[in-house]
């Protein structure tokens, strides 16, 4: 097994989707080295990799390249995988279409005029377009679930703390989690196998035992129950073909044993609203640290105050100054307890919405998104309409709890529809099982973009 | 919780300050417009009731004080650390006079 034909392939589709902005330092050598099948990986540009440059799709980041591994890159390249490129994304990861990244947009392979879904976007088509079989995302508020569900793919966002953020530059730290997307739930799963576990590097890493994630490869889902949330069938506000399709999805894990259970998230309208006071806030604080003092971008000025303004303002694009903007707002003197505390109430009442909910069934059954994925330049004007395009995806981000998302269905315009399930924190077992029973009895996975 | 028409262009300027950024004149009005859209729409959760409510600050709740022994590990090299360095003195990194 030799890289050149993931290169050729690179080379064949990358011009046309801008999915991967860079490529590792091995190439030339690619004639030489073996790798093992299967074992080709692309890395979402916020995941650091030693000496490779690593930039959020960031002016900011210009030129930067990190002096260590992150710890899911050790992992890797432990396990024999060989790094295929950085994947493209929203400019640190802020955004659902990909579209902010300061390389330009990433394309959707099964329509190019549309966006591929964000912020793994890059990650999401490299690995539809048959570039690599997997890729590293992370998410936040569906970054990784949301572009998996609009390119076609299989996407893990892990339990908060299963998997170690070590070298994952951080966005929201309350929020932020590294997972796989991969194009079956059997990749998935020995992806998780490898990047999963306690890391000293990472405070807020779990200290728990990792099962054997590809045990859960089991095609039965008899006696399981799966909860349906009547607010995740809203009338109106959501596509009728996703609608449809999410409705055949849970008749077919009906007839294949699984006990449908009516449950409520009552909470679930008030999840949008939460997210963009935590998300920004936690930005606000993290991306402090980009200001010209010791890496990256520097626009030079006279003295120290001006440099920093200076730097920020031509490093950092819209939609990151928006979210700055916002956070900083939401954290200032006067307005915190009105807004910053206000929002961790609400996402407590978020969290218990779940643990009642998992009371009464084993894994939760939704769509990954409202509509499929959406045009180019659709909505990169209207922030609130974008911002509410992950209304299905936050809350687990909100609560912790692991969720998936895999191919259920195609529009009759041919455009990919993803089907999420939400399993109660530590239980990503859960869905492993359910959704690889899904795909062992649906054909949706196997179908390619013609790119 | 303010309604929306309390982030006005002044307050713009002054989160802008804040954060190290800074506005065009187009900007401030483009922000504000914006900001005030999506904090019009976050105002929703004032139809919460949140008294006996308590924060979660973190999502599993299960976080304890993380102590390692204090014992010296290797650490990055200095020249790891500076290589990065938009500009640098020795083993330090330089930047523009903090006070005039």
């Amino acid at each position: 097994m030799q890289i050149k034909p993931y290169l050729d392939r690179i080379d064949a589709v990358n011009k046309k989707l801008n999915a991967i902005i860079y490529l590792p330092g091995f190439v030339g050598l690619e004639g030489s080295r073996p790798t093992k099948p299967g074992k080709v990986i692309t890395i979402k540009d916020n995941i650091c990799v030693k000496d490779e440059p690593t930039t959020c799709g960031s002016k900011i980041l210009e030129g930067f390249k990190p002096p260590y591994d992150a710890t899911v890159i050790k992992k890797l390249k432990e396990a024999g995988f060989v790094l295929m490129g950085k994947s493209n994304m929203d400019e640190f990861a802020f955004g659902s279409s990909c579209e902010t990244s300061c390389y330009g947009p990433t394309r959707n392979p099964w329509d190019l005029e549309r966006i591929p879904g964000g912020s793994s976007g890059g990650s999401a088509a490299s690995v539809a377009a048959g570039i690599v079989p997997m890729a590293l995302g992370s998410d936040t508020g569906g970054s990784i679930r949301q572009p998996a569900s609009l390119c076609g793919i299989v996407g893990m966002k892990p339990t908060y703390g299963r998997v170690s953020r070590y070298g994952l530059i951080a966005f929201a730290s309350s929020l932020d989690q590294i997972g796989p997307l991969t194009r079956n739930v059997s990749d998935s799963a020995m992806l998780l196998n490898v990047i999963s576990g306690h890391d000293e590097m990472d405070s807020t890493s779990l200290d728990l035992p990792v099962p054997d994630f590809t045990k859960s490869l089991v095609n039965d889902v008899k006696k399981i129950k799966i909860g349906i949330p009547k607010e995740y069938f809203p009338e109106g506000g959501m596509d009728k073909e996703v609608k449809k399709a999410i409705t055949k999805s849970k008749d077919t894990l009906i007839a294949l044993g699984a006990e449908p259970v009516e449950i409520s998230l009552p909470h679930t309208e008030y999840a949008v609203s939460c997210y963009y006071i935590i998300a920004p806030a936690e930005a606000s604080s993290n991306l402090a640290r980009f200001d010209g003092d010791q890496y990256g971008l520097r626009k030079h000025a006279k003295n120290m105050v001006d440099m920093h303004m200076n730097t920020r303002t031509a490093g950092f694009g819209s939609e990151a100054k928006r979210r700055i903007l916002l956070g900083t707002y939401s954290l200032s003197s006067g307005y915190y307890e009105a807004y910053y505390l206000k929002a961790m109430k609400a996402r407590t009442k978020i969290k218990h919405d779940f643990s009642d909910a998992f009371k009464l069934c084993d894994v939760i059954l939704t769509p990954t998104t409202p509509t499929p994925a959406f045009k180019i330049g659709e909505k990169i004007d209207d922030p609130l309409s974008m911002y509410l395009s992950d209304i299905f995806t936050i809350p687990a981000n909100l609560a912790g709890i692991p969720g998936i998302s895999i191919p259920c269905g195609f529009t009759e315009a041919g455009l990919p529809i993803g089907l999420q399930l939400l399993a109660k924190p530590f239980d990503e077992e859960a869905l492993i099982r359910v959704a690889y029973t899904f795909e062992q009895n649906t054909d949706f996975h196997k179908r390619k973009p013609n790119i | 919780m303010p309604n929306k028409k309390t982030i006005d262009e002044k307050t713009v300027k002054h989160v802008a300050r804040l954060s190290r950024i800074n506005l065009s004149k187009e900007e401030v009005s483009l922000y504000q417009r914006q900001l005030a859209d999506i904090l019009g729409y976050i105002n929703k959760l004032n139809e919460l009731d949140t008294k006996d409510t308590l924060p979660t600050s973190h999502p599993l709740g299960n976080l304890k004080n993380v102590f390692r022994k204090d014992t010296v590990k290797k650490s990055l090299s200095a020249e790891d650390v500076l290589k990065n360095a938009p500009a640098r003195k020795d083993d330090f990194f330089k930047v523009p006079k903090i006070i005039e």
